[in-house]
C-alpha cells in the first residue's frame, strides 16, 4: 500500500510541527511540514493528503487571542480546501495551538480561553477516553504534557449539551498515573467538565490541548526513571516509545482499515 | 480617521480575576471589580463593511465581543488604560495590522498603523492616590503610558490620542572637531556628541581611545564625522571589545582572557589529541563542539543586565531572544534547540527605594519588580519561539540591588555540512556580495546598548536603551533561515545584529571579506525621522545581517516574501580595505578596517593585591539542628522556584528527558537531559553553577568551587568529562579598581587550572565588567551598590544514551545511601554560615581536583553499568540538603548515621552543611553494592544509612537523632516563592 500522507501547516510561530512530523515518520506515513503561505499560494495542494494536522506553537504570538490570527489567514485563504479536505472524510488533527486555531474557525465548537492561573503552565496530565474517534481508537487512558497559557476550554450551555448528546466530548483529564505520581490536582487549567479534547465531524477532527507529540519517548513521562529502574531490577525491557505514539498510529490505521 | 475597537470578555474573565486579585493586595478589599478591555486604535481608512469584518476577526464570538468606539462597564470609579510609548515595539499591533491587511486585501500605507492598548476598569470606591499607586504597578514610564480615566470619560468617550511618533531627527551629518582641550575630548566621551538637542548619550570612549581617533584623522587630513566617532564607540565599547579582559595585565602579557581562558581551551586540545570534540571555539557568536558524527551543538551564554534594571520585561525579553540569534548566527545557522537563565535579584524589600538622581525623580524599580518583569520577559521570550528552556537558576543578595544579573542561554544544533558537502559551521563573506538585513526594522530603541551597558548605570543612563523583543518576526526568519535558506546554499555568511547594531554586524562580517559599502538610505526604518548615526547603530531586535550571493539574492529574497520576513539589500562587501558608508549619495563614512578593529590603544592593567579575610568563623552549633536544616530549605536561594519551571516550557521540541523539576516529590535538579534530535538517543546536558559568595573570601577558591560545581552537577546526571565544555561569564563590578582586578585574575588563574585537569575546555564566554549602581537613597544620600564578584559556569554536556541518565529521586526502600568525596570544615561562605550573619570570615572549600576526577571518572563507569539508583551532587546547604531533596525527590525516608560521613573534622554542623566540593550522595540497590564498591575502591566514599518507608529523614548524631518530618520539609521547602 502506498504510505499515507500527512500534511503539517508551519508559518507564524507554529512551532511543534518537528515533533508532530516524527510521531507521524515513527506511525509509518510521509508527513511533510508545509508553510500556510506554500498552500496559499498553491504550491502544494491540500487533497494531495490523507492526514491535515494543525500542530502546537505560538501562531502570532497569541497577540489578540490564540489562533485567532492563523484562523483568520485560514479563512481568508484556504476555507474551500480545508471543507472540501474535512468533508472527503480525511482525518484532521489540532494538538494545542492547533486545537484553538480549529476552535477559532468553528470546525470545532467552543472555546479555549485563560487558564484559571492566568499563567502559562507546562506540566504533565492525565486523560480518559470519552469520545468515540478514529483518532482514539483502542485508547481508554492516556498521559501527555500540556503547555500553554490559553488552555481552559469553555463552552454555553447548549453547546455543552450537544456536545455530550452527540459524545464528542473526546478526552477529560482524570487523576491518573502521572497527577498521582507528582501529586498535582487532575485539571490543569480549569477546563469546564475536565474537558481536554473535542470531536467534530464524526470523530475524523479531533482537538485537544495535551502534546502527544512529547510524548512519544518513555523518557519524556516524569517518572520514566523509575519505571526504569523498576525494568532493571526486574529483568525487564524498557520500551523506548511512550503514549503519544499511539494517536499517530491510529490516523494511519484509519486509512488502512485497522 | 482612527477608529477604536474595544474587545470585552462575555464569561467569567481569568484576567480580570487575577488582576483584581493583585489589585486587592495593593489597595485592600474597596476593590470589587475589574475588567480587561483590549483597545486596537486603527489609524486608517477602512470602509464601514471592513470595518464590521475586521471586527469579527478580532472577536471570538463564543467568549468575547466587540465594541466600535470606547466600551465602559456600567459602574465603574476609574479606569487605567495602559498603551505603548510612541515608537516602542508593539506586537500586538503589528498581529493586528497583518490580520486586517489579510481581511480587507490590502497592504497599510507607511502613514497607517494600528496601536495597542489595554484599560482595566474598576468597581469601588478607591482615592485617586490609590488609583495611581495601581497604576504604577502595572506598567513601566519608560516603555508604556498609562492614562488614569474617572466617570467623566462617559462625557468625551471617543475622544482619542494617538501615539505617532513625530521626530525631527535632521539628516545632517556633523564633522566633529577633535583638536580640543583634554576636558572636553573627555566630556564627549562620557556625555556624547554635541548637537542642537544636546548631548547625544555616553559614547564610553575615554581620553586615550578619543586621541587616538584624534591622531588617526589628523594623519588622514580630515575631521571624522560623528558616525564614525559612533562606530568607534560601539566597536571599542567594552561590550563588544572586552577590553579589560583583553589588555596586559600585571606580568601577563597576553592578558586574561587569552592567557587563561582561550589558553586553557588550547591546552586541552592539544593534550586531547584525537579525542578532541571541539568544533568551533571562541571565533563564532557560540562555541560548537561535537554532538555526533553528523552534527556540531553549540552553546553561548550572555548577560543582559543594565536594560533588565531599566525596563526588566523588555531586558530579558530582549536577552533571550537575542542569544537565540547567537546561536542562528553560528557558523551558517544553528537551529536554537535549548534555552537557559539565571537570575541574580536582591531579597524583596518594600522599605528600600533607590533613585537615579539626587531629587529623587528617577526611581529604580523594586527587585521584586525586577524579578517579575525578568521572569515575565523569559516567559514570553522562550515560550513563544517554542525553544524548551532546560534548566535555569534563580540567587539572592542584597548586592544585587541595584542592577540584577540576568543570564541567558541557548544552546543550538546544526550538520556538520549540507547535503552538497558544504561545511556549515564556518563562514565567509565574499567581496561582491550583496549585504542583506533581515527582520525587524530599524528605529530609536536600543540606541547606545553596547555603551551604555559597558558602564555604571547612573541619572545619565539613556532611555532610548531599551528595547523590547518580538519573538514571533524573529521566529519567522529563524525558521525562513535555519529550516529552508540555510540548506539550499543562500547565502555565505551570517550574523547577529546585536550591540551596536549595523556598525557592528557589518563591521564584522566585513573582515570576512575584507571591506564593505553600506548605502544607509536603503536601511528600511520604522518611522521617519531617524539621523543617519542612529540608524547604523540602533540595536532595533530581531535582526540578522548576510552575506548573499549576487545570483542567489532573487531565490533568497523570494523565499523570504513566501515566509512573511523582510529582507533588504543594504550594500555589498568589498576587497577595500575600509569600511565605507554612504547617505544621500554622500560618503559619511571612510575608515580602514585595520584601524576600526584594532585602533583602539591597549592599556596595561595594574592590579593589587587583596589580604583575605583570615579570621575562622564564629558560630555556634545550633540546639536545634532538624530547624536549622528546615530554614536553609526555606532559604531563597535553596527553596523550589518550580514557578519558574511550570511556566517556562521545557517540553517543546519532544526531546525532554531529565527535567527541571524532579521525583514525585516534584524537586528542583541542577542539570538537565534533552534529545535535540529525536532519531537519536544521544542527550545533551545542560546545567551551571555559580558560587559568588565565596569570592570576597577567596576569589581563586570560588571560581574553583563554581567549576567543580558545574561539573559534578552534569556528572551526576550522567555526563561524561570526556565529552564536557564549559562556558564562563564574568560579571565583575567597578572593574577600572585595582582590587577588582585582582579578583578577576584570581578567579580567571583558577578557571584556567581547573578546566585543564578536568580536561573540559571552554567553548564560549562573556564578560560584564560594570555591575554597579550609582545613585541615592530615600534620604537623598549617596550609595553605590557593587554586585558581587559573580562567576557563572555553564555546562554543555554530550551522553551516548540518554537513557542511561540518572535522576535525583530516591528510588527504593531499602537501597543503600552512600556518600562519595570527604567532608571538610569548610563552612566559609556556606548558606548556613551566611543564614546566621557570617559571611566575612571562614575557609571557602578549596577543590582537590586531582582527586575527584579519579571519582568522577569511575562515576561514569557506575553509570554504564546502570547500578546507580539516584544521585545529587552536593551543593548550596551541604550534605543535609542534598540528603533531603534526594529524600523528598523520592518521597521516602532516610535513615543516616552522622558518624560514617567521611570527614576530616567531627563537628555536626560541619558535617551537615560544610559546602565541601566533590562530593555527591548516591543510592543503590543492596544487589548492586558489590559492584559499586569494587568499582570505587581507592576513593573516598561510604555507606552512611538506608532508604526507608518512614515519613522522615532521620540522622543519627551519636547521643542524639535529627529527626525531620517530610511533611514539615515540603512545606519548608515550598513555602518561599508559594505566591510568587
Amino acid at each position: 500500500m502506498k504510505k499515507i500522507k500527512v500534511l503539517i501547516f508551519s508559518g507564524y510561530g507554529l512551532n511543534c510541527e518537528e515533533e508532530a512530523r516524527y510521531g507521524f515518520e515513527l506511525a509509518g506515513t510521509d508527513a511533510s511540514i508545509v508553510h500556510i503561505n506554500d498552500l496559499i499560494d498553491g504550491n502544494v495542494k491540500m487533497d494531495t493528503f490523507h492526514i491535515a494536522v494543525f500542530p502546537g506553537g505560538f501562531s502570532y504570538g497569541d497577540d489578540t487571542g490564540s489562533g485567532k490570527a492563523y484562523a483568520n489567514r485560514i479563512k481568508n485563504h484556504l476555507w474551500k480546501p480545508l471543507q472540501k479536505f474535512i468533508k472527503d472524510e480525511k482525518l484532521v488533527i489540532g494538538i494545542c495551538n492547533g486545537f484553538q486555531i480549529l476552535t477559532q474557525l468553528g470546525i470545532l465548537p467552543g472555546a479555549l480561553t485563560f487558564n484559571e492561573s492566568n499563567r502559562y503552565s507546562d506540566r504533565w496530565t492525565d486523560m480518559e477516553v470519552v469520545g468515540d474517534s478514529p483518532w482514539l481508537k483502542g485508547i481508554t487512558k492516556i498521559s501527555a504534557p500540556i503547555g500553554h497559557g490559553e488552555g481552559r476550554f469553555v463552552a454555553d450551555k447548549k453547546t455543552l449539551a450537544e456536545l455530550k448528546k452527540n459524545k464528542t466530548i473526546a478526552l477529560r483529564y482524570v487523576k491518573g498515573e502521572t497527577a498521582t505520581y507528582q501529586d498535582l490536582p487532575a485539571n490543569p487549567n480549569g477546563a469546564t467538565e475536565n474537558i481536554a479534547g473535542i470531536l467534530s465531524h464524526e470523530g475524523r477532527v479531533l482537538g485537544l490541548m495535551p502534546h502527544p507529540d512529547r510524548a512519544l519517548f518513555m523518557t519524556n513521562l516524569p517518572h520514566w526513571n523509575v519505571l526504569k529502574n523498576e525494568a532493571l531490577r526486574h529483568g525487564s525491557d524498557f520500551p523506548d516509545h511512550g503514549p503519544g505514539l499511539q494517536i499517530f498510529k491510529n490516523g494511519v490505521n484509519y486509512f488502512s482499515g485497522k | 480617521m482612527a477608529i477604536r475597537i474595544d474587545v470585552t470578555s462575555t464569561i467569567s474573565d481569568a484576567r480580570a480575576l487575577v488582576k483584581a486579585h493583585a489589585f486587592q493586595a495593593l489597595a485592600g478589599s474597596v476593590v470589587k471589580k475589574v475588567y480587561v478591555v483590549d483597545s486596537y486604535l486603527i489609524d486608517a481608512s477602512l470602509s464601514k463593511p471592513a470595518i464590521q469584518k475586521v471586527r469579527n476577526a478580532l472577536t471570538n464570538a463564543q467568549v468575547e465581543t466587540s465594541h466600535v468606539g470606547r466600551w465602559l462597564p456600567a459602574h465603574f470609579s476609574y479606569g487605567i488604560e495602559v498603551g505603548f510609548l510612541p515608537g516602542v515595539t508593539d506586537n500586538v499591533a503589528t498581529t493586528t495590522q497583518q490580520t486586517i491587511e489579510d481581511v480587507v486585501g490590502r497592504a497599510f500605507k507607511n502613514s497607517e498603523r494600528v496601536y495597542s492598548s489595554q484599560t482595566y476598569f474598576i468597581e469601588g470606591t478607591l482615592s485617586r492616590n490609590t488609583v495611581q499607586k495601581i497604576a504604577r504597578s502595572i506598567h513601566n514610564p519608560l516603555i508604556q503610558s498609562a492614562i488614569i480615566h474617572d466617570s467623566t470619560l462617559r462625557k468625551h468617550k471617543n475622544v482619542f490620542s494617538i501615539p505617532r511618533v513625530v521626530l525631527s531627527g535632521s539628516s545632517r551629518v556633523l564633522d566633529i572637531d577633535l583638536e580640543i582641550s583634554d576636558e572636553e575630548l573627555e566630556s564627549i566621551g562620557k556625555y556624547g556628541i554635541k548637537d542642537s538637542n544636546g548631548a547625544r548619550g555616553p559614547l564610553g570612549l575615554d581620553l586615550d581611545a578619543l586621541k587616538a581617533i584624534r591622531s588617526h584623522f589628523q594623519h588622514i587630513g580630515r575631521k571624522p564625522t560623528d558616525i564614525e566617532i559612533e562606530s568607534f564607540a560601539q566597536t571599542w565599547s567594552e561590550h563588544c571589545k572586552h577590553t579589560i579582559f583583553s589588555n596586559p595585565i600585571d606580568s601577563i602579557k597576553d592578558g586574561i582572557y587569552r592567557t587563561y581562558i582561550k589558553g586553557a581551551t588550547k591546552r586541552i586540545r592539544a593534550k586531547k589529541g584525537k579525542k578532541d570534540f571541539c568544533v568551533s571555539v571562541f571565533k563564532d557568536n557560540s562555541g560548537g563542539i561535537v554532538f555526533d558524527e553528523n552534527y556540531v551543538v553549540t552553546h553561548k551564554v550572555e548577560t543582559h543586565n543594565s536594560p533588565s534594571a531599566l525596563d526588566p520585561y523588555g531586558g530579558a525579553v530582549t536577552g533571550i531572544v537575542g542569544v537565540n540569534r547567537d546561536s542562528l548566527g553560528f557558523g551558517m545557522g544553528a537551529k536554537p534547540v535549548a534555552n537557559v537563565y539565571g537570575f541574580c535579584f536582591a531579597p524583596p524589600n518594600k522599605k528600600k527605594h533607590l533613585y537615579r538622581d539626587k531629587d529623587q525623580k528617577m526611581e529604580m524599580l523594586s527587585s521584586k519588580r525586577i524579578a517579575d518583569g525578568v521572569i515575565q520577559g523569559i516567559n514570553a521570550g522562550g515560550n513563544q519561539s517554542g525553544i524548551p528552556t532546560q534548566h535555569g537558576f534563580m540567587l539572592f543578595d542584597e548586592t544585587y540591588r541595584g542592577k540584577p544579573l540576568v543570564f541567558a542561554g541557548t544552546v543550538g544544533l546544526i550538520p556538520k555540512k549540507d547535503v552538497s558537502g558544504r561545511v556549515l559551521y564556518e563562514k565567509k563573506a565574499e567581496p561582491g556580495d550583496f549585504i542583506v538585513m533581515v527582520g525587524g526594522r530599524v528605529g530609536l530603541d536600543g540606541i547606545h546598548g553596547a555603551t551604555f551597558s559597558s558602564v555604571e548605570m547612573d541619572s545619565g543612563s539613556p532611555a532610548t536603551a531599551v528595547q523590547i523583543g518580538d519573538p514571533i518576526t524573529q521566529k519567522k526568519f529563524s525558521d525562513a533561515i535555519c529550516k529552508e535558506a540555510r540548506d539550499l546554499g543562500l547565502y555565505n555568511s551570517i550574523t547577529d545584529n546585536g550591540a551596536g547594531g549595523l556598525s557592528s554586524s557589518v563591521g564584522e562580517m566585513a573582515r570576512e571579506s575584507g571591506g564593505c559599502e553600506v548605502i544607509l538610505d536603503s536601511v528600511p526604518l520604522k518611522y521617519p525621522g531617524l539621523e543617519p548615526w542612529q540608524v547604523w547603530i540602533s540595536e532595533s531586535q530581531e535582526r540578522m545581517t548576510l552575506a548573499v550571493p549576487k545570483k542567489k539574492w532573487p531565490a533568497f529574497k523570494k523565499l523570504m516574501e513566501s515566509r512573511g520576513v523582510e529582507s533588504t539589500v543594504i550594500g555589498m562587501f568589498t576587497s577595500s580595505g575600509s569600511c565605507v558608508v554612504t547617505y544621500g549619495n554622500k560618503k559619511i563614512m571612510d575608515v580602514e578596517l585595520d584601524f576600526l578593529h584594532d585602533g583602539l590603544p591597549q592599556k596595561h592593567l595594574v592590579s593589587k593585591k587583596i589580604i583575605l579575610p583570615k579570621e575562622p568563623l564564629r558560630l555556634k552549633e545550633p540546639k536545634d539542628l532538624s530547624g536549622t536544616v528546615l530554614a536553609l530549605l526555606s532559604s531563597m536561594n535553596i527553596a523550589s522556584n518550580e514557578f519558574l519551571a511550570r511556566q517556562f516550557d521545557h517540553e517543546v521540541q519532544g526531546g525532554s528527558v531529565v527535567k527541571p523539576v524532579q521525583g514525585a516529590g516534584r524537586i528542583m535538579g541542577d542539570v538537565s537531559v534533552f534529545r535535540p534530535l529525536l532519531s537519536s538517543r544521544r542527550g545533551v546536558v545542560v546545567g551551571s553553577a555559580l558560587t559568588p559568595h565565596y569570592a570576597v573570601l577567596d576569589p581563586y577558591h570560588m571560581a574553583g568551587a563554581a567549576i567543580d560545581n558545574a561539573i559534578r552537577n552534569a556528572v551526576a546526571v550522567g555526563a561524561t568529562l570526556d565529552h564536557l565544555a564549559i562556558l564562563d561569564n564574568f560579571c565583575w563590578a567597578s572593574s577600572d579598581e585595582p582590587e577588582r582586578l585582582w579578583q578577576l585574575k584570581e578567579s580567571a588563574r583558577a578557571c584556567y587550572d581547573m578546566a585543564v585537569l578536568y580536561g573540559t575546555p571552554f567553548i564560549s564566554g562573556k564578560d560584564s565588567m560594570f555591575n554597579d549602581f550609582k545613585g541615592y537613597d530615600e534620604k537623598g544620600n549617596f550609595v553605590k551598590i557593587s554586585a558581587l564578584p559573580t562567576l557563572l559556569i555553564s555546562t554543555l554536556g554530550v551522553m551516548e544514551d540518554a537513557t542511561r541518565a540518572i535522576s535525583i529521586d530516591v528510588k527504593y526502600v531499602g537501597d543503600s545511601v552512600y556518600v562519595l568525596g570527604e567532608t571538610h570544615n569548610e563552612l566559609g561562605g556556606s548558606e548556613y554560615a551566611r543564614m546566621n550573619g557570617e559571611s566575612l570570615r571562614g575557609e571557602v572549600p578549596k577543590v582537590d581536583a586531582k582527586k575527584n576526577i579519579k571519582l568522577y571518572r569511575a562515576f561514569t563507569r557506575l553509570v554504564e553499568k546502570e547500578i546507580v539508583a539516584s544521585a545529587i551532587s552536593v551543593g548550596r546547604g551541604g550534605l543535609a540538603v542534598a540528603l533531603l531533596k534526594t529524600a523528598l525527590a523520592g518521597k521516602k525516608g532516610l535513615n543516616i548515621s552522622l558518624s560514617k560521613v567521611p570527614s576530616t573534622i567531627n563537628k555536626k554542623d560541619v558535617i551537615l552543611f560544610s559546602e565541601s566540593q566533590g562530593r555527591f550522595v548516591v543510592t543503590v540497590a543492596p544487589e548492586n553494592e558489590i559492584q559499586f564498591e569494587k568499582i570505587l575502591r581507592g576513593m573516598v566514599f561510604r555507606k552512611i544509612g538506608q532508604v526507608t518507608a518512614e515519613d522522615a529523614v532521620v540522622i543519627k548524631t551519636g547521643n542524639s537523632n535529627v529527626r525531620i518530618p517530610l511533611a514539615q520539609a515540603f512545606l519548608s521547602y515550598r513555602k518561599t516563592f508559594k505566591d510568587w
